[in-house]
């Protein structure tokens, strides 16, 4: 019989003392592990959409929220501007690219955004189904607000006005679906994009027909465009933000939350090596005899110390694989709540690099942690032990 | 099978050096070392299995040095040529009866032998025990299956200790007529230690040992 074998025996024949060291060692790992998952799904989230745009362009107001309302479609706008005065940064020699939005209608809490072509073809959202939008009133739902609404090609919808509630239906003008995007892992799939003259005709009996728009996501053809642009915007109601600036602002308040979080759970997985190590030691002055038994029986003192060392491997590894799947039950429950939220999906289970750095720090910590008692093991008197059994 | 000669222990700390006459059992045959308390018997066992090194003389062990090899070579010897039937028994608590039986002969560099062991645990009248935990084990089936685990790797020298000072009058003889019978079956040596006097008249070859001065 190996050494490994019988300790994982050993290690089965405590259920108590084992659990309590797995649970807590699964507990750090996941928590650990969680936000190394949740990070990568957040990073590569933000990085997607913020995909090209260096500047956003919009209504004088918190930056954050701008970029936050403009390119996530999380939060309400900073408000409209004139599309007269936008055009003057849309054509200004440093910008390479601008693509018009505005929105402010929603349909089952999905934004009916009006822009160009430009912006799916930014994203690479290919038509799935049917044609894209080129017609007032004319529709292209995103992969998520047609699997969600069940509408299809050649169905038509009232809005609602607003962008958090869906009640106040406006009843004159259906839109009409002419398409559906295929899915991009961008926030384009939680959207429903039109014409901007389909905006503009839904509000045309309550605002002026001065034409506005909500912003402008800039491209950069110099990067001179970052220093001049808000200087050109000083004295107007328009501000640019950057979304790198502002997502990286973003997350550095996000950091210190995170910093906590992680403080608490490399104590808890501190706390489970101490309860590995006394496990092990409480359990050989339990089983001194057995032990010293093994001894006699041909076992030489090396061999019992892999033996407890490979009893506190297996705890450890034990530990380390509950918290990965912890972690992943953790993924899939966040992730479900902030599609439903936010129509964000988070939910990726493949292992990060970050993991296997953990899971080899664990181990290492773990052997650790059983080399103390491992090493009494290896010391033993078994005459002495034996002849305290009278 | 197993020689002494001239062997000596002195405790740390202790004031004096034990002297302990010489012991010499050819395979098959069997020897009662008897000694009341505080005579040295478990001292003198221990020096004979190993688990203690003399201060002076040596033990040789299947014609071989034995007390003066390295601790884990000492180790090895042991598992390989000796069976212990220890006065408390202790097992492997997290494996079953016939699994303790099976790690006697993996230490011992014996093949595995499934069947060795079922017939074995059959003769001891244990066969349904197979499966079961050591700790279900009545006192006295502990003692047949630790009696099973000192002879199933076939050793060549059977060391008991106190093997029957717990144990009445009839089951001191169906111990003894078990051990002897395994060490028969296997030709083993027996070395008995004990302080039972009712041991005294059932074995001819024995050494008594005196109360330390």
């Amino acid at each position: 019989m190996k050494a490994s074998k019988l300790a994982r025996r050993n290690v089965l024949h405590r259920p108590l003392e084992t659990g309590l060291s797995v649970l807590l060692l699964a507990f750090g790992v996941g928590i650990i592990s969680l936000m190394l998952l949740m990070q990568r799904s957040l990073t590569e989230d933000l990085d997607r959409n913020i995909k090209d745009i260096d500047l956003v362009l919009g209504a004088k107001g918190s930056p954050l929220q701008l970029i936050l309302a403009n390119v996530y479609h999380v939060d309400v706008p900073t408000g409209n501007i004139k599309l007269a005065d936008a055009r003057k940064i849309m054509r200004h020699p440093y910008i390479e690219e601008a693509i018009p939005l505005a929105y402010g209608d929603n349909y089952d809490l999905f934004r009916i955004v009006g822009t160009e072509p430009s912006y799916a073809a930014h994203y690479g959202a290919e038509i799935a189904e049917g044609q894209t939008f080129e017609a007032p009133f004319e529709v292209v739902l995103g992969q998520e607000v047609a699997a969600e609404t069940g509408l299809s090609i050649g169905d038509t919808f009232y809005s609602a006005h607003g962008l958090t509630d869906g009640t106040d239906v406006h009843r004159d003008k259906a839109y009409t679906v002419v398409g559906t995007f295929q899915r991009t892992g961008a926030v384009i799939d939680q959207l429903i994009l039109t014409p901007i003259a389909s905006v503009w005709g839904v509000h045309e009996d309550v605002e002026d027909a001065d034409e506005e728009i909500t912003a402008v996501l800039l491209k950069k053809k110099n990067p001179l465009a970052i220093l001049t642009l808000p200087n050109l915007l000083r004295n107007t109601p328009m501000q640019v933000a950057l979304p790198a600036i502002e997502m990286n602002r973003l997350t550095q308040q996000f950091g210190i939350g995170l910093q906590t979080i992680r403080a608490v759970a490399l104590l808890i997985m501190g706390l489970s090596f101490i309860s590995v190590f006394i496990a092990l030691y409480a359990s050989l002055r339990d089983r001194r005899y057995e032990l010293a038994l093994l001894r006699t029986m041909g076992a030489p003192p090396q061999r019992l110390f892999s033996l407890v060392l490979f009893e506190g491997l297996w705890m450890t590894a034990g530990g380390i694989l509950a918290g990965l799947v912890l972690s992943r039950i953790g993924v899939v429950v966040l992730g479900q709540v902030l599609a439903d939220r936010f129509h964000y999906d988070v939910t990726q289970l493949a292992p990060v690099w970050g993991e296997l750095v953990l899971v080899a720090a664990a181990l290492l910590v773990g052997a650790l942690a059983a080399g103390i008692p491992a090493r009494s093991a290896l010391k033993m008197d078994i005459s002495n032990t034996l002849g305290q059994g009278r | 099978m197993l020689k002494t000669e001239g062997l000596h222990y002195q405790y740390e700390g202790g004031e004096s050096e034990l002297a302990f006459p010489d012991l010499s059992i050819q395979k098959g045959d069997e020897l009662l070392l008897l000694g009341a308390s505080g005579t040295g018997k478990t001292t003198l066992l221990h020096l004979v299995a190993g688990m203690r090194t003399p201060t002076r003389g040596q033990v040789a062990l299947a014609g071989e040095a034995f007390s003066t090899l390295p601790t884990a070579a000492r180790d090895r010897a042991r598992g390989r040529h000796m069976g212990i039937v220890f006065q408390t028994t202790h097992f492997v608590r997290s494996l079953s009866v016939s699994e303790n039986l099976a790690l006697a002969r993996a230490l011992a560099g014996c093949p595995p032998d499934e069947a060795r062991i079922q017939g074995l645990l059959e003769e001891l009248g244990l066969a349904h025990k197979l499966h079961a935990r050591v700790d279900a084990l009545s006192v006295g089936e502990q003692q047949r299956v630790s009696i099973a685990r000192a002879v199933v790797h076939g050793p060549g020298l059977i060391l008991a200790d106190e093997p029957t000072s717990a144990l009445d009058d009839a089951n001191t003889d169906a111990v003894l007529s078990l051990l002897r019978k395994q060490a028969e079956r296997t030709g083993a040596a027996l070395l008995i230690v004990t302080h039972d006097q009712r041991l005294k008249d059932r074995m001819s070859d024995r050494v008594e040992l005196n109360p330390i001065a």
